[in-house]
């Protein structure tokens, strides 16, 4: 057994991908993501590797799409605002097949906001990284030893799928130390056919590029990915279910706010209350799954953000009726409580309750009256 | 250890044995997360508690999470002193430090404590450089804080390296050695007990004291409750403990925490 150690989220996400044989790490700083990149310029040279501040995130996202086109293993990590100015060469890495991993450490946003911990980018991660028909598989974290362990596994999602990989957590999570048992060091990716390396006169050379003259080869080719997708979708949800298996309010949290949502979920089964939890892993593709194993005995929803409401719109496209989804959230950086969460889990039993108890004095007024 | 290469490396002035009381002015320095701040805290408590002045000075300027500032009622509430960076906790949050601390350091005495909760490695000690020679010329002890599972400080190499470059940075030398070593929640009698030739090791490749190895209070459950400690937060004798805990334990509260513990 590997012996625990004290980590920061961000480092353990750095020593994870070292040990998942990322040797190309190109980013420029930013808070609360600092010490992911302060890593990776301390351990990355011992590695052999090589670690480069570029002269701002758009440089370092098209360094990552060159080394990844070449065959490397390759990370960029920020924060938000330096997240939107990736945006182009993720799409352009989606529009080429490239894998690779991009860690966004979110703070408050829109503009340049604050370096407190949010989750404002779940709709960006999700829904719109990039332009262009395009989806990146997303991990939502929520401890440490989760993000090592999202960090270690990313590498080989994205090179099975071709696909850029986000790990979306957040400033808290960034900064936060928890007991991590590391994962054992590998230098085995997998052969990459498609790579630029060089084709010595031995087989046709390989092109990487986003750019199609003809739409229907470019159609052509979004559909091929499109496929690719729904394999992803069959295969790749993950989500945690807690104390959901008899629920009648379902709340649903991932990352930071799971964590505090799990707090009030606990404190409202004390009060006899039957709540449960559902912490996506992946947020694309979307865990869907976890919520069909709810809707039996749920009677409400109630997704936990810190933003305005973002995946709640999700949740509900699932539930599609079934049951109200309720939400409740802080943003700017300002990070919900479990006594809020736990307020508004009673109030929405309460409204359950009242009405149960409303129908079934309505039946009894009825019997009473025949 | 041995007592004269101990006294030829450090300034009699700075000769300290036991960790309490502590010197007027205190320095609490270590890299990154080996628990700097809950030490401060709850050095800062306990010597408010003993009827001293205390004032705490935040001086961690690197990192804007997780730091002293973020408790400043509960600090009000012991009567601590808070000193922190203007706007801490703020998007205008800026590697500003208060020009109340020179006037500090003139009034650490008997009477009044002041301890500084130092930022990471040599980088937060940088800011500490700014008053090193003023700081040198008043009764202080530096004490470097040691986790044996901090990452990359878990090698005794690592660790003296890195307290050298913080002497460096600060120009100042430590005078003495704090064992903080814990895993968090998952602390056991084992995890303490199993760092305590990491922090031997290091006090003999220094010459410093190991003036204390902390225990978490929530780890008294798991000792007899006859040897429990009722009313003292910070016993001074061994006793309390059984045999193979070891020598001069200092009980700690943990103040630090995340926002989803109750």
């Amino acid at each position: 057994m590997s012996e625990k150690v004290l980590m920061k989220g961000n480092e353990a996400l750095a020593e994870s991908a070292l040990r998942a044989g990322c040797r190309f790490f190109f980013g420029y700083p930013i808070t609360p993501q600092t010490e992911l990149a302060a890593y990776m310029s301390k351990r990355m040279p011992k590695e052999g590797g090589t670690f480069l501040q570029a002269e701002s995130e758009i440089a370092a996202i098209n360094m990552v799409y060159g080394a990844s086109a070449a065959g490397a293993r390759v990370m960029t990590s920020s924060s938000s605002p330096g997240i939107s100015l990736k945006g182009e060469g993720i799409s352009y890495m989606a529009g080429a097949d490239l894998p690779g991993v991009i860690i966004n450490i979110q703070r408050g946003g829109p503009g340049l906001g604050g370096i407190q911990p949010s989750q404002a980018d779940y709709a960006q991660a999700t829904h719109a990284l990039g332009h262009g028909d395009l989806h990146v598989i997303v991990y939502a974290p929520s401890t440490v030893q989760e993000m090592a362990d999202c960090a270690y596994s990313a590498f080989d999602v994205a090179d099975k799928y071709r696909t850029p990989v986000m790990i979306l957590a957040d400033g808290m999570l960034g900064q936060m130390m928890e007991p991590v048992v590391l994962p054992e060091p590998k230098n085995t990716a997998p052969e990459k056919p498609w790579a630029t390396v060089g084709h010595n006169h031995a087989r046709p050379h390989n092109i990487v590029n986003s750019l199609f003259l003809s739409a229907d080869k470019l159609e052509g080719k979004i559909k091929e990915r499109f496929e690719r997708y729904e394999v992803i979708k069959r295969d790749e949800p993950r989500a945690e279910n807690f104390m959901t298996d008899d629920a009648e309010i379902v709340v649903m949290a991932f990352g930071a706010s799971a964590r505090i949502a799990r707090s009030a979920v606990v404190s409202a089964r004390e009060a006899g209350i039957k709540a449960g939890l559902i912490r996506p892993i992946t947020l694309w593709p979307f865990p869907a799954f976890a919520i069909e194993e709810t809707i039996a005995t749920a009677k409400s929803y109630l997704s936990v953000e810190m933003n305005m409401g973002q995946m709640v719109d999700d949740i509900r496209l699932v539930v599609a009726g079934r049951a109200p989804v309720e939400f409740f959230g802080h943003t700017g950086g300002v990070i919900p409580t479990p006594q809020e969460v736990l307020a508004k889990i009673e109030a929405m039993h309460e409204a359950i309750g009242g009405k149960a108890a409303e129908a079934a004095a309505a039946l009894t007024g009825g019997k009473a009256g025949a | 250890m041995n007592e004269k290469t101990k006294q030829n490396s450090v300034p009699p002035q700075v000769q300290q044995q036991n960790l309490l009381p502590l010197a007027p002015l205190t320095l609490i320095v270590g890299h990154y997360g080996v628990g700097k701040t809950n030490l401060s805290m709850n050095l800062a408590i306990d010597t408010a508690r003993s009827g001293k002045q205390v004032t705490l000075i935040d001086l961690d300027i690197v990192n804007p999470y997780f730091r002293s500032s973020d408790y400043g009622a509960l600090l009000k509430d012991e009567g601590v002193e808070l000193i922190a960076p203007l706007y801490a906790g703020t998007t205008l949050d800026m590697p500003s430090l208060s020009g109340r601390i020179d006037t500090l350091i003139n009034a650490a005495g008997e009477n009044h404590t002041v301890i500084f909760d130092v930022g990471g490695d040599d980088v937060g000690a940088t800011a500490l450089g700014r008053f090193g020679k003023k700081i040198a010329a008043h009764p202080h002890a530096m004490l470097y804080v040691l986790n044996a599972y901090r990452n990359l400080t878990q090698d005794i190499t690592e660790a003296v390296s890195l307290l050298r470059d913080i002497e460096a940075k600060s120009g100042l030398r430590a005078t003495g050695l704090v064992n903080n070593s814990h895993l968090q929640g998952e602390t056991a009698l084992a995890t303490l007990l199993a760092s305590r030739d990491f922090a031997e090791n290091i006090a003999r490749d220094t010459n410093l004291p190991l003036l204390a190895t902390t225990i978490p209070h929530p780890l008294l459950h798991d000792l007899d409750a006859s040897q429990t400690p009722k009313a003292s937060n910070c016993p001074k004798s061994s006793a309390f403990f059984p045999p193979e805990v070891p020598l001069n334990p200092y009980l700690v509260q943990v103040y630090v925490h995340t926002p989803w513990e109750l």
